[in-house]
């Protein structure tokens, strides 16, 4: 979970910078930006409910 | 960002020289809140570290990392996409050849970023207090010197695509971020944040139910003292980052002490009624973050906000530190002693989004698409420089083991690793009445 989590990270951040190159328009490039960076957070998400996860394994 | 400043006279060098040279005591002032905040038995060695940090941070930067930051204007490797210019590393000798160490532009800079680099440092520090072994602490320290900061310093200082995005593709002034909200600050709690997924929250912090056990920082006039001298180190670093890299001129200085400060205010007296609500009474090191966070969202754009919108920066960041105190430690097990990733990343992260709201309001007007550009810069720090400072603590980890052994622990970290404590008079602990 915790890879898939990071990989969410790097895709969302590899959507900002598309974002920057395929789209000229000002509206639709600060929607795709939004839409990567709501992708990072659904990564950050998940590393954290893997630590969590990790957390009480140990414990 | 706009290019950086052209030095008229010797009075321009000097002040700014004068301003980097309060920068150290922000270093001093987060070396003593993070010995505060830690155990009383890891009390010298929390400050041993902090020396550590700082002489690592210092030769690394200087040996190898500012060949890859490098300055606005000076050499860098350029890949051409889409027939726009990505300029993503700087193209610096090793140790500083052939730079004009003379009070030139590019001379201050590295002055300031030396000091920079060890603030930069020294938040992870914070953040895995208690249970981080010296070697493993100064190997990561080299690795963020010589690597993470000055990559992403770069990208936002040096002339890089994040500076250049209002250049290519009309964002804004592009990414703006003069005194280091992100550079410095968001870089460093980031990399506390992925230290402590490594390391591991400290023993006996957590029940078996997985509720979180208090553990108080053993000196609280520590923690309030480092604040107030960061406050001064964090008015030279904000004037000189705003001077060199923000090209503002000496008579915009006043401003930037005013929203520095008004910003820490603010935020300091946001976390103080956050935490009289949420616990009944006010949290001295929860506030005491909560002043550190108001210094970090300052940081972003200080000399482009009016004083009013400093103080709205200011008490958001107070409030969204208290409560990212608490739900980082009581719901996310994250055992942050130094409130590092609250008080260094959210407050960072915010600050940053914060500029792009408020940046240029009163000055002419925020510039079409400065959020975006402020965006496009918090989702690299999260998307990018937290899995790479992820991968590269686990690897070090994998060589150098980070944590402590449980004996360790018990014992603290000063009498463990160093052989004497850093109270030697007094040695009775609060959890040796705990039966194990």
């Amino acid at each position: 979970m915790k890879v898939v989590g990071f990989l969410l990270l790097l895709a969302g951040w590899l959507l900002v910078l598309a974002a920057l190159e395929m789209l000229a328009a000002a509206t639709p490039r600060a929607l795709f930006v939004v839409v990567g960076f709501a992708i990072e957070v659904l990564g950050l998400v998940l590393v954290f409910r893997s630590h969590l996860a990790v957390a009480e394994v140990e414990s | 960002m706009p290019p950086p400043a052209p030095w008229t006279s010797e009075i321009t060098t000097t002040l700014c020289l004068l301003a980097i040279l309060l920068v150290p005591l922000a270093v001093a002032g987060l070396a003593l809140l993070n010995n505060g905040l830690g155990k009383s038995r890891s009390a010298a060695h929390a400050m041993l570290a902090s020396m550590c940090v700082i002489s690592v941070a210092a030769i690394v930067y200087a040996a190898i990392g500012f060949s890859w930051e490098g300055f606005g204007g000076r050499a860098a490797h350029v890949v051409s996409i889409g027939g726009k210019p990505w300029d993503w590393i700087a193209a610096q000798p090793f140790f500083l050849r052939g730079i004009e160490l003379n009070g030139s532009p590019v001379s201050l800079a590295i002055v300031l970023q030396m000091f920079a680099v060890a603030i930069a440092a020294m938040v992870p520090l914070s953040a895995a207090a208690d249970r981080w072994r010296l070697g493993a602490i100064c190997a990561s320290t080299a690795v963020l010197a010589g690597w993470t900061y000055p990559l992403f310093a770069h990208w936002v200082w040096g002339g890089g695509w994040l500076a250049q995005l209002g250049k290519i593709y009309g964002l804004g002034n592009g990414f703006l971020d003069t005194g280091g909200a992100s550079t410095i600050q968001a870089v460093g709690g980031l990399t506390g944040l992925a230290v402590v997924w490594i390391v591991g929250p400290r023993e006996g912090k957590y029940t078996s139910e997985g509720m979180p056990v208090g553990i108080p920082g053993h000196n609280l006039t520590n923690v309030i003292f480092g604040c107030l001298l960061a406050w001064a180190g964090w008015l030279g670093m904000n004037s000189a980052g705003a001077m060199l890299f923000g090209g503002a001129a000496p008579s915009a200085l006043v401003l930037v002490e005013i929203n520095t400060t008004l910003c820490a205010a603010a935020s300091a007296l946001a976390a103080v009624v956050t935490t009289r609500i949420r616990f009944g009474r006010p949290d001295a090191s929860i506030s005491a973050n909560g002043w550190i966070g108001g210094l970090v969202a300052s940081s972003a754009a200080t000399a482009m906000l009016r004083p009013t919108a400093a103080i709205i920066v200011g008490l958001v960041t107070g409030l969204l530190v208290a409560l990212s105190v608490e739900w980082l430690e009581l719901w996310l097990r994250v055992d942050d002693p130094g409130g590092a990733a609250s008080s260094h990343a959210v407050a960072g992260v915010w600050g940053l989004f914060a500029a792009g709201i408020f940046a240029g309001l009163g000055f002419g007007g925020v510039a079409p698409g400065q959020w975006v550009a402020q965006l496009i810069g918090i989702a690299t720090l999260i998307g990018f420089v937290l899995p790479m400072a992820y991968g590269l603590n686990w690897v070090l980890n994998r060589v150098i083991p980070y944590r402590v052994d449980s004996d360790g622990e018990r014992q603290g970290m000063d009498l463990h690793e160093l052989g004497a404590g850093a109270y030697p008079e007094f040695m009775v602990h609060s959890d040796d009445f705990i039966q194990r």
